[in-house]
Parts: C-alpha cells; structure tokens; sequence
C-alpha cells in the first residue's frame, strides 16, 4: 500500500488542480466554470485525504477538512446554480461576456 | 505491485476525463465527462481507504452536485449544440500559465521531501472515530464547525429559494391583482406600459 509515494498523489492532485485551472480561463460559460471549480475543489480535497494518510496516521484532520470542504462546496454550487438561473431568467445567456450590468 | 497500478489506473482515469470535462464543447458532455472524473476520485478515496470520504463524496457530488449541473444544463442550454471555440490567443495563455503552476508546484514538491510517519502505522479511518470526534466539545472535538456548517447550509438553502425566486411581474404586462388597487387610490386612468411598469418594479425591490 506505502508502495507509491506521496509525492505522486501530490502531482496528481496538483494535475487535477491545474486542468481545473485552465477549464476556469478558456470557458467562458458560467456552468463549466463552476464544474472547473469543483474540479479544483476535489484536488484539494485529494491533497488533505493524503497528507493525513501519509504524514499524520493517527490524526483524523484531514478528513474533516476533507468533509467540510465538500459540505461548502455543495452549499456553493447550489448558490451558484440558483444564480446562473436567476441570471438567465432576467438575459437569457449565461456568458460571462454577456453579463455586464455592473460594469458602469 | 497491484496497487500501484491501479494507483496509476486512477490517477490515469480521473486525469483524462478532467482534461475532457474541460475540453468539450458540448456542455451536457462536459458535465458526464465531469461525474466520470468525480467518481475516479472517489475511487482514489476507496483506494486511499477512507470509505467513508468516498461514500460521502459519491452521494454528495455525483449524487447532488452533478446532477443539480445537469439541471441547471437543462434550464438554460441547448444541451445539444456545441459551444463556441476560445479564441486561440486564451487558450495558448491559458496553457501557458497552467503548465508554469504545474512546473513551479511539482518542483515545490519534488524538492520538499516529505518524511512519512512511522511506516509500522497503519491509517484507518473508522466512521465511529469520524463521529465521536465531529460531535466531541472537548479539545479537539469538532462540534463547532459542524454547528457553523450546518447553519451555513441552512442559509445556503434560503439563499437559493430566495435567489431563483421566480419575481412577481411577469413579462405579460400588469400583474392582476394590482390592477384595481391603482386603480382605487389614482381613479382609473390609461393602464401603464409594461416598460413603466418594469421601472417601477425595480425601484420599489
């Protein structure tokens, strides 16, 4: 089981992270820009999951974090979907390059 | 032996369908390409053998999240046509900085050196240990960020009724029941333009 390193599941959730990161700037819809964030989300998640494994085994910590974090990032999306939606509602578009109401 | 490579098998797997989720053009592709990613992370939790993060992560984001996106994908989007393609000048500066953070992080990481714990230890996560320790008051006990997270969902939940509140006036004209209430106070005179009425709905919310 200790066969594989830390370091690897840390350049696998550092991949993770980054691929979230280059969906986050080249979408420019609002829906999979909030995918591209739980995906960034997730790689965290993945992060504390293993630094608790490897460094701290007789901790839980990095669990709750773990926990937490996905309680949040749930209550986010569903705030951020009712957003998207109420944001089609009063544009019919949910581009960010439409939505310039706060611009001036 | 085995476990690495189902270790890489993982790795392999949620890597590519993340790169996918965020390459497609088709948004409903984008979203399953997104649930196969979430569930190979949920995999690696297995693998990492914390059932209890990878059963909460399954019911929680593959058994919520993506399908409130798909909803959302549902209400707002012609799931069938594809989006448009980023202009190549974004995409190339996007991989550009994504690869130099993933150079700068992996070189952070590889040089840093972490010591592992005792290898004797064994990391078991036992849901009862999970349990007594969110609700514990004593030390290192969790009980209040519970209690603040579930007040976070419970405004959250408010929060999203209240946001995707469909708003009285629609885009009929005069709402009906406000009609004669104008009509006893000012006496009757021409009915308002649906513009005069939209302004003076934004004025008074």
């Amino acid at each position: 089981m200790n066969t594989v390193p830390l370091t690897h599941i840390l350049f696998v959730s550092t991949a993770l992270f980054f691929i979230g990161m280059y969906g986050l700037f080249t979408r420019r819809n609002l829906i999979t820009m909030l995918m591209a964030i739980e995906l960034m989300l997730n790689s965290v998640n993945i992060n504390f999951v293993a630094f608790n494994k490897y460094l701290y085994p007789d901790k839980l910590n990095g669990v709750f974090f773990t926990l937490f974090i996905i309680t949040i990032a749930a209550a986010e999306a569903a705030v951020a979907i009712a957003i998207i939606i109420n944001l089609y509602r009063n544009h019919h578009s949910i581009d960010v390059e439409d939505t310039e109401d706060l611009k001036y | 032996m085995g476990t690495q490579i189902i270790f890489y098998l993982i790795s392999a797997f949620v890597l590519g369908t993340g790169v996918l989720a965020v390459t497609t053009r088709k948004i409903f592709r984008s979203a399953i390409w997104l649930l196969f990613s979430l569930v190979g992370v949920a995999a690696l939790y297995f693998w990492m053998q914390v059932e209890f993060i990878a059963a909460v992560q399954i019911i929680v984001y593959v058994g919520g999240v993506v399908v409130l996106i798909i909803f959302s994908i549902f209400l707002t989007q012609k799931s069938g046509s594809e989006m448009p393609k980023p202009p190549v000048k974004r995409t190339v500066f996007a991989v550009l900085a994504v690869l130099l953070g993933f150079a700068f992080s992996y070189r952070i990481i590889a040089e840093y050196g972490f010591t592992p714990a005792t290898p004797s230890k064994t990391f078991t996560v036992p849901v009862s240990a999970i349990g007594e320790q969110m609700l514990d008051t004593k030390q290192y006990g969790f009980v209040l960020p519970f209690e603040v997270v579930s007040m976070l969902l419970l405004a959250a939940m408010i929060g999203c009724i209240v946001i995707a509140m469909k708003a009285k006036p629609t885009e009929k004209g005069i709402p009906v029941e406000k009609l004669p209430v104008k009509e006893l106070i000012n006496g009757p005179e021409k009915p308002l333009t649906i513009q005069e009425e939209l302004s003076m709905e934004e004025k008074t919310t």
